[in-house]
């Protein structure tokens, strides 16, 4: 498609139809891919170019103007290039300006960041587009800070939006956030709260990200907002919208000030990891070689090699434990006990299992006296050990205080940790003890515990086998000993007690409430005991009260919840015995068959999807092997 | 090859408490019997037969408050004795007596210890820590007349005084004082005139403890962080800092120099002595046998240098005896 450039007046009212009519039967990419960077070229120097463009961009009919201008959009090499070929279209044409500002930033969320980049680049360029530039940086914001739209979107359109609002953000000049501070400032805070409350790490981190950027562009010269979190490319990426790179090209009709604000906002950003090696050296005091002889010095010093630092003994006992744990005010021993007190627990299982119960409670109560390394998982490597020593009681006090009054959400969570740490410790068959395991290689050592004839006639036939067989090489042989299932006798106590109590609110804790978030981690604990306790006796029982549980939750508002909810059905799915499954829970998994296949539609929330989705199959596979099977 | 540490010679059992301060008196005449005087936190006093290892005589003078201070005044029959009872008791021992002849109400409920001096004969000084919070007291004795108060200028904010040192230059001249304060300086005292020649910032935690070569001038202080400060006196009287030493552990509750100036001993709060050459600083022993801090070391004043001991006590309620350098 080429122009006759020529000095007549002509009507190009005709190819805006037809270019409209063509991009909206789907061919934008063909039409536009060669017209773009044409009409780029040559609106570059050429002001009449420029007006041709504009005008064919104007007549345009408004059916037709959305999927034109987001062909213009993607396709353009730049912001201002965007701007060279649309001109102040926005300002003059109604359709256009609601396509440009809300659909295609707050109704779609599939396009690129370089879509974003152009389209907010275009809206900054133009002094009577930065009006709307600003109107967008609020409609967003609003967006951004809603708490059902955090709660309720996907994220990926909540990173859509995020973008959108550092762009913005990094396009406005000082007179501009002058006037909007105070509603800047306020938006921030509502939409840090609701993000900061969603249970998904993702969303958090976008709060965080965008807070933090918003904050520092209102407060050039106070105190900054500064979030903890882990940098991976997703933030980095969304950094990196914050620094404007200045155009590739420079175009000579852009007026100053615009090709000037490029220039400064290439800020020296958080590229500021220049933190000052402040490693100055300090001058140590050299040691006085002394090369002075002393002629009467003649005293020979003796061996110093054992004075080293000194370290305070731990106690051994793990009574001596407990009251430094209780009632010592030795920080030293205090910090010493804490190192020692998992080796210790575990070298004297019948000693803990005599204060069991007394030292959960120490350990769920210890709180940091001393800054140690580690402290939170030496505390909790001990309360497993405790927890694996004497599992019955240990368990029943931990399940008991997880629905008690006056525990902290942490803790509530740590007892929740530890007893899946336990259960998998328990439910595992390796041996607990190197000795154990040696023992049971060697038939000449006779550390049988209690009379089982099974074993001894193994030794007995093993030793005849030894006898009568000729070995020419001994390879290695790799017998896994078994031990019998630990968990078995003990995964009811784990998990019926964290089942019972979950609808009824305490005055401090409320599960199907505020505390969300414990609930969220509960039903994930959940999961994991049930899929701990395959091949256990209580697994139906578990099983079938688990999916009554889910079914009582099922529609619950929070996306952690819903995956924890999901992965318990994988759970009972995988641990249950197919017969069992179907003869004694048919009712329950034809239902949550049904709920199953309306989350993998309907849900927002992509993992809650893939979840209902795999449990569907899981089913299937089930019913298929079931089906194989001759009854 | 260097040898391993000696052991205790012998080690003193009985007192029943934590042994806070010691003193030995064994320059005596062939028939005196060389004795170890140590006070403890029960308050008694206890006198130890060196020959035969046990405690002769239990003097019990300060109503059960700790003793931390003890000193002999020219002979062994004439005990001095500070205790936290706010008293300083002078014992009257002689010909198996054990009785209080006078004391000495401080008012000061501290911890520093006093420091005695003979000026003539029968006339003693004695610096202690005073009743108002930054001042020192000098008190002649037997008289119990007041010779000066050393108050600090306003605003020095040097603390309580943690521990003293009375000396005389070889001259016989006017007695000076040493004394470390709980913001880690040492300050020189002109006690004619009552007024402070140097200060000097050798810690930046309070002194523990220190001690004097009024040969050489030099000095040393222990405090609770890792390291030893070596500091001397210069010819105008200022003090400056000739040297420190780092220390493995730290904390140090007692510093003596040997009489004969050739070696020194630190108690440690790690359990440990540790001997150094006293010329150059030169490490030389580290003698751990205590199971608790220790509390004081003291050497021994026999005339015989190879007799000499080396007495630590401790909070484990023992005291070592130690015979180490008695060579030179």
């Amino acid at each position: 498609v080429c122009f006759v450039p020529g000095g007549s007046d002509c009507s190009i009212s005709f190819i805006s139809h037809v270019l409209g009519k063509v991009c909206v039967q789907g061919r934008q990419k063909e039409i536009l891919s060669v017209l773009v960077p044409q009409l780029a070229d040559l609106t570059r120097s050429d002001c009449i170019w420029q007006r041709i463009c504009w005008r064919l961009l104007e007549c345009v009919p408004d059916r037709w103007m959305e999927a034109v201008l987001l062909g213009f959009v993607q396709r353009a090499p730049g912001a201002d290039a965007l701007s060279r070929l649309l001109g102040n279209l926005v300002v003059k044409n109604k359709k256009a300006e609601f396509v440009v500002t809300q659909k295609l930033l707050l109704l779609q969320y599939g396009h690129t960041t370089a879509v974003l980049q152009n389209l907010l680049g275009y809206l900054a360029l133009d002094s009577l587009r930065r009006g709307l530039l600003i109107k967008v940086l609020q409609e967003l914001l609003e967006t951004w800070g809603s708490s059902s739209a955090v709660k309720h979107s996907p994220p990926e359109q909540q990173q859509y939006i995020s973008k959108a609002i550092l762009i913005c953000i990094s396009h406005l000049k000082e007179p501009e956030i002058e006037s909007c501070r105070q509603e800047l400032l306020r938006s921030m805070m509502e939409g840090v709260k609701c993000h900061l409350d969603s249970n998904l790490p993702q969303i958090r981190r976008l709060g965080m990200v965008v807070a933090e950027s918003i904050s520092a562009k209102i407060n050039t010269d106070g105190p900054v907002l500064k979030f903890q979190y882990e940098e991976d490319d997703e933030v980095r990426e969304l950094k990196s919208l914050l620094a404007q790179t200045p155009p590739l090209c420079v175009v000579p009709s852009l007026p100053d000030d615009d090709r000037n604000e490029k220039a400064d906002t290439a800020p020296p950003l958080a590229l500021g990891g220049n933190k000052s090696s402040a490693t100055a050296a300090p001058a140590m005091p050299d040691e006085e070689s002394d090369a002075e002889l002393d002629s009467d010095d003649d005293l020979v010093p003796y061996d110093m090699s054992e004075d080293k630092e000194l370290k305070t003994k731990a106690p051994v006992y793990i009574r001596d434990c407990i009251e430094v744990l209780t009632g010592s005010e030795d920080v030293d021993k205090w910090e010493a006990t804490v190192k020692a007190l998992e080796s210790l627990v575990r070298k004297n299982p019948a000693a803990t299992r005599e204060v069991s119960v007394e030292l959960a409670k120490i350990l769920l109560h210890l709180e940091e006296k001393t800054c140690i390394e580690g402290f939170v998982e030496l505390r909790q490597r001990a309360q497993v050990a405790v927890l694996t020593t004497d599992p019955i009681r240990v368990a029943e006090y931990l399940t008991s205080q997880f629905y008690s009054l006056n525990y902290s959400l942490r803790q509530r969570m740590d007892i929740l940790d530890v007893l899946v740490l336990a259960a998998q410790e328990l439910s595992y068959p390796k041996s607990r003890g190197k000795t154990k395991h040696s023992d049971a290689q060697k038939p000449c050592i006779q550390l049988i515990p209690g009379s089982d004839s099974s074993k001894d006639w193994r030794k007995i036939v093993d030793e005849r086998i030894k006898s009568k067989t000729q070995r020419f090489a001994t390879g290695q042989s790799q017998v896994e000993t078994s031990s019998p299932n630990e968990f078995n006798s003990v995964a009811g106590h784990f998990f019926f007690p964290l089942i019972q109590h979950f609808d009824r609110p305490l005055t401090t804790f409320d599960l199907l409430g505020e505390d969300h978030i414990v609930l969220g981690r509960l039903v994930h604990t959940l999961a994991v005991l049930m899929y701990l306790a395959a091949n256990t006796m209580a697994v139906t029982a578990m099983g079938r009260a688990l999916l009554e549980f889910v079914w009582a939750l099922r529609f619950h508002t929070d996306s952690y919840v819903r995956q924890g909810l999901l992965s318990c059905i994988s759970s009972v799915l995988l641990s249950v015995p197919g017969e069992r499954l179907l003869e004694d829970t048919t009712e329950e998994l034809l239902e949550a068959q049904s709920w199953l296949g309306d989350v993998m539609e309907k849900d927002p929330d992509g993992d809650c999807r893939r979840l209902a989705l795999q449990n569907l199959l899981l089913m299937e596979n089930l019913k298929k092997k079931l089906r194989t099977v001759p009854s | 090859m260097a040898l391993p540490p000696p052991d205790p010679q012998f080690v003193l059992r009985g007192t029943g408490a934590s042994v806070h301060t010691l003193h030995f008196s064994c320059g005596g005449q062939e028939p005196a019997v060389p004795t170890l005087f140590s006070g403890s936190e029960n308050g008694l006093i206890h006198v130890w037969n060196l020959k035969t290892h046990r405690v002769d005589t239990a003097l019990d003078g300060h109503g059960r408050k700790s003793v931390y201070c003890l000193e002999t005044m020219g002979s062994k029959d004439r005990l001095f004795s500070q205790g936290r009872d706010q008293r300083i008791c002078l014992w009257d021992l002689a010909e198996g007596r054990a009785s209080v002849m006078d004391s000495v109400f401080t008012e000061n409920v501290g911890f520093c210890r006093c420091s005695l001096l003979k000026v003539a004969q029968g006339r003693w000084l004695v610096a202690m820590a005073a009743k108002a919070l930054e001042e020192v007291q000098v008190l002649e004795l037997p008289s119990k007349t007041s010779v000066c108060t050393l108050k600090p200028e306003v605003g020095a904010k040097l603390g309580m005084p943690m521990c003293l040192k009375l000396w005389q230059l070889n001259g016989g001249l006017q007695p000076l004082l040493l004394a470390g304060y709980e913001d880690g300086s040492v300050v020189l005292w002109n006690l004619s005139m009552g007024k402070a020649l140097s200060q000097l910032v050798c810690h930046q935690e309070p002194v523990m403890s220190l001690d004097f070569d009024s040969e050489k001038t030099k000095g040393i202080s222990g405090s609770s962080e890792k390291v030893l400060s070596i500091w001397s006196l210069n010819e105008q009287q200022n003090l400056q800092v000739y040297k420190t030493h780092t220390l493995v552990n730290a904390g140090i509750s007692d510093i003596t120099i040997r009489p004969d100036k050739k070696i020194l001993a630190t108690a440690g709060w790690d359990h440990r002595i540790r001997i150094f050459g006293w010329k150059k600083m030169k490490p030389l022993a580290v003698l751990d046998y205590h199971t608790a801090t220790v509390h004081c070391v003291s050497f021994s004043d026999h005339k015989n240098p190879s007799e000499r001991l080396l007495a630590a006590g401790s909070k484990d309620h023992r005291i070592s005896i130690w015979s180490i350098y008695t060579q030179t």
